[in-house]
């Protein structure tokens, strides 16, 4: 009984859509998953007081739809954050290509 | 800070800020409620705004928190369950009127 | 929007299966370098980030269950839990650093269950990290809508005279819910009763 005309929601505002059954898969995070979470928790705290969680929710809603269904649950934690990093100049995007490529060569990554 | 208007047994219907005030970006009231009329089961306290603090400003004005309990027959038309079930959220001052 | 693939409809409370390495994805590069380069800059240390790993290990559905169980048998404990849940979680040791929680108590009229339609917001200090179904777009999807059903895909039947009470936690607040006592634990120690309570049964979907 909504008197107002359908909006067309945003990827994340799943309630009330239809699926099909819960899935069952569940299994132990990975350390680069849990390392997000220290990460996050970190920022987040007074003491560093770099992140909100309103932010680390809005950069998962900014990710596009693609993303945010490809993405494992820290993934899409990730990208948000590194994403608001930049936002907030506290990192740079060459900052992190960097790394990623310093990562890579010490883990005998072929590209 | 705005201050709180609501009382506990209070009528309320969601707001649709998004239509009523091309309202963008974060928000945390789910497009499922809007519309919708509902009771406020009580009152949490005063937060600062998501849809302020998520883009890294200062959540001011503080809005007042409602936890608003629905009747599930009333949100939905094809509501598989019992006529007592219930649904409630928390939903800010500014997205609630006087039903 | 993609539906999820997986047509099982056994949901024990732990479903483990080994999971494919994605240590050197595109994204926990992305992670790993995001964690090195913010130690670079004197953000916060790896010593941080190791202290953080120690903690997470603190939270589990053991601290919930602890909580629930000195409910039943210590009438003022379950007195004080109601009031102030996130208090009388700190007087067990768990610190909710600052966020509210809320206790939903399920009765004889009131069966509670919980969600986060627009996120998975749940309370990882007393039940630790959310399992991958409570995140899935199925569940935010279809407990709001339909919680009957979805409690019958994890074996749990609701008595049509029984409200379902869905709370779905899109602001601060975080909730987890105290399961009624079965039957016939009368005799049964503090630790025993622990025991009993599980993880999805504090969050809703199952009966003890």
């Amino acid at each position: 009984m909504s008197q107002n005309p359908p909006v067309t929601k945003a990827y994340h505002d799943v309630g009330g859509d239809d699926f099909g059954p819960i899935p069952t898969e569940d299994g132990a995070y990975q350390l680069w998953e849990r390392r997000v979470d220290a990460m996050m928790r970190l920022l987040s705290s007074p003491q560093v007081g770099l992140m909100r969680v309103d932010e680390l929710r809005r950069g998962i809603e900014t990710l596009g739809e693609d993303v945010y269904n490809a993405e494992p649950y820290y993934g899409k934690w990730a990208r948000s954050l590194a994403a608001i990093m930049i936002e907030k100049g506290v990192v740079t995007r060459e900052d992190l290509d960097a790394k990623i490529e310093a990562l890579r060569v010490e883990r005998g990554l072929k590209r | 800070m705005s201050v709180a208007h609501f009382a506990v047994g209070d009528r309320v219907q969601v707001r649709n800020l998004e239509v009523e005030e091309g309202l963008a970006g974060h928000m945390r009231a789910p497009v499922y409620c809007r519309g919708f009329t509902g009771e406020i089961e009580r009152f949490c306290g005063i937060f600062g705004n998501p849809e302020s603090l998520a883009y890294g400003r200062d959540g001011q004005p503080a809005q007042p928190l409602y936890r608003v309990r629905f009747r599930q027959i009333e949100l939905w038309p094809d509501y598989r369950g019992a006529a007592a079930d219930t649904l409630e959220i928390e939903v800010y001052q500014h997205w609630l009127k006087a039903s | 929007m993609s539906h999820d693939d997986h047509h099982h409809h056994h949901h024990s409370d732990h479903d483990a299966i080994e999971a494919p390495d994605t240590s050197n994805s595109d994204t926990a590069l992305l992670a790993d370098a995001l964690r090195l380069v913010l130690i670079d800059k004197g953000v916060f240390s790896a010593h941080d980030v190791q202290d953080q790993l120690s903690l997470m290990d603190t939270r589990s559905d053991r601290n919930g269950a602890a909580m629930v169980a000195r409910a039943w048998v210590d009438a003022d404990y379950r007195a004080a839990m109601m009031a102030d849940s996130a208090a009388a979680a700190k007087t067990l040791g768990y610190d909710t650093k600052g966020t509210p929680l809320v206790v939903l108590e399920n009765t004889n009229d009131v069966h509670n269950v919980i969600v986060c339609t627009l996120c998975s917001c749940y309370p990882v200090t007393l039940l630790g990290p959310s399992p991958e179904w409570y995140k899935s777009k199925a569940y935010r999807a279809r407990v709001v809508r339909d919680p009957r059903s979805v409690l019958r895909e994890f074996g749990t039947d609701i008595a049509a005279d029984r409200e379902v009470r869905v709370h779905d936690s899109t602001a601060d607040m975080r909730y987890m819910i105290m399961p009624q006592r079965p039957e016939g634990t009368a005799g049964l120690s503090e630790a025993e009763l622990a025991s009993l309570i599980t993880r999805n049964g504090l969050i809703g979907v199952a009966e003890l």
